[in-house]
């Protein structure tokens, strides 16, 4: 039991039995997106790690700030190594080499507003590196979507060519812009393919609740199996081209397994899965922002609460809590 | 159809009347302490804005117009919304005078819930038809009562939760409604 939880928001994903200490899956979390980030700064460029560095320090300093301002013990707090999940996994969504005052409004988003506000580690509502990304998002879209192409010039992310292609066909555009791979973006879907190595192996580890990154890639899979048409100038992309460009394994295996913010149930899992690759997809295909990831993720997280108390009224005697 | 279903997706969720316009917030802070309050809140603001939304198209293009007086249209509304909450309070002391007593004071301040007339109000903006004003109504009173029934299980949960002293209670209800209406945002567009 993890003593910061509240014991009904308790999930076994969550290290049940003392031999897990927060800290060793934290860690554990961060290994397992070594092999993303190490593609992410092959493919993007050294500015990942200038990102990663102000990113990383920023958010230490947030988090021993809070910390003191509320009175806890800033050091042994600090090393529970969530701060740095957050971190990276912020830092992992954001184009390489972005102004100061974008990521450190960004980390004050995730830190402050998200994390502390709510009382810390464990008591959060919504995922905190979302968050940070979501204001970030909003307050800055064209900052937030200049990733440099495979060129080295700076440009519109995949996502965004792909999305305002103006009548070209599928098979037009992978010709023309070269930006795009086998599978989806180029550079992207290595990096994914890597972040799905990674979910894998914390699923082996048993470190997250594997309904919540299934029911949403196979809610996205299916949604855009059933709206491909083969390519045409109005397709909204194969699934492929969904499952293998931005972020969309990294949200599935990293961002919306976080296990407070997911529902304790097996089918209240699956149900969050299903809406945030709901979301994912629709945004994606019919709405304004290119890519609708933070978005679905911090939909997801508010329907948890709600989620866990239906499950709660309807419990039946096979759907115990797990992870 | 198609036409329809844009009116439905955007009052429900793109244009959502309590996170994308900032009305109805009273009965969004107020009776959301908890997750049945707020689902019976906006089960009767639904029932409400619908009909009311409904009666004041009818009353509108059926009366007001022919008699060329638009321009009573607000006291008019405010009229039909009145009476319908009255229907309703009385409907529901009968029916369930424990919800009748849960709901308090706000069964009737549902009159003054600006969404109820503002769905009356823009639909006549809108040059809507009857049964557009109809999905309309629908939509938005689905949208607000989803957003009540999900704020209210979020402020169960945060009972529970180590908020910082000068934050808990409606500082960070209204710190998550600002969260939950970023994730919103993600909508745009999509009605279009």
């Amino acid at each position: 039991m993890r003593p910061d939880v509240p014991r009904e928001y308790q999930t076994s994903a969550m290290p049940v039995t003392g031999s897990l200490t927060t800290n060793t899956i934290m860690w554990r979390v961060c290994a397992a997106l070594l092999p993303g980030a190490l593609l992410s700064v092959w493919f993007f460029g050294l500015g990942v790690v200038m990102n990663l560095v102000l990113v990383l320090v920023m958010a230490t300093a947030c988090e021993a700030a809070c910390l003191k301002a509320r009175g806890k013990p800033a050091m042994a707090c600090l090393r529970d190594g969530s701060t740095v999940v957050t971190a990276l996994i912020l830092t992992l969504c954001m184009p390489p080499s972005m102004s100061v005052g974008i990521l450190a409004l960004a980390v004050c988003g995730a830190v402050v507003l998200a994390k502390h506000l709510y009382g810390g580690l464990g008591h959060n509502i919504f995922n905190p590196a979302m968050v940070g990304y979501a204001l970030a998002l909003v307050s800055f879209p064209d900052a937030m979507a200049s990733w440099p192409g495979l060129d080295g010039m700076s440009g519109a992310t995949p996502l965004t060519t792909f999305r305002y292609r103006e009548g070209l066909s599928v098979a037009e555009l992978w010709n023309a812009a070269n930006g795009f791979g086998v599978l989806g973006a180029a550079g992207w879907e290595w990096v994914n393919v890597a972040y799905l190595a990674g979910g894998l192996l914390l699923w082996r580890m048993h470190l997250i609740a594997w309904r919540v990154p299934l029911a949403m890639l196979g809610t996205l899979t299916l949604l855009a199996l059933i709206f491909y048409d083969g390519g045409s100038s109005a397709s909204a992309g194969s699934p492929a081209y969904h499952l293998f460009s931005a972020g969309t394994m990294l949200a599935a295996f990293f961002v919306l397994t976080d296990p407070v913010t997911h529902p304790a149930t097996r089918r209240s899992q699956l149900v969050f899965g299903a809406l945030a690759g709901i979301v994912i997809f629709a945004v994606r295909a019919w709405g304004n922002y290119p890519d609708g990831i933070a978005f679905a993720v911090l939909l997801a997280n508010a329907a948890t609460p709600f989620l866990n108390r239906v499950a709660r009224t309807h419990r039946d005697s096979h759907d115990q809590v797990t992870g | 159809m198609s036409e329809l279903a844009l009116i439905l997706i955007g009052a429900l969720l793109v244009n959502n009347f309590v996170l994308a316009q900032f009305l109805g917030l009273c009965p969004f802070m107020g009776m959301t302490r908890g997750y049945d309050t707020a689902l019976a809140m906006g089960l009767a603001t639904t029932f409400v804005l619908t009909l009311s939304a409904t009666l004041c198209h009818a009353l509108f293009h059926l009366l007001l117009v022919p008699l060329s007086l638009e321009w009573l249209r607000i006291v008019v509304f405010i009229a039909v919304v009145a009476c319908v909450v009255q229907l309703t309070e009385i409907y529901l002391r009968s029916l369930s005078p424990l919800l009748h007593r849960l709901l308090g004071i706000y069964l009737p301040l549902i009159t003054t819930n600006c969404a109820v007339l503002g769905v009356a109000l823009i639909v006549i903006g809108a040059n809507f038809t009857w049964l557009q004003t109809l999905v309309f109504a629908i939509g938005a009173a689905g949208g607000f009562t989803l957003v009540m029934v999900l704020f209210g299980a979020i402020r169960e949960r945060l009972e529970g939760a180590d908020v910082p002293k000068p934050f808990s209670g409606a500082p960070i209800a209204l710190i998550t409604a600002g969260i939950m209406s970023l994730g919103f945002l993600g909508f745009a567009g999509l009605a279009s």
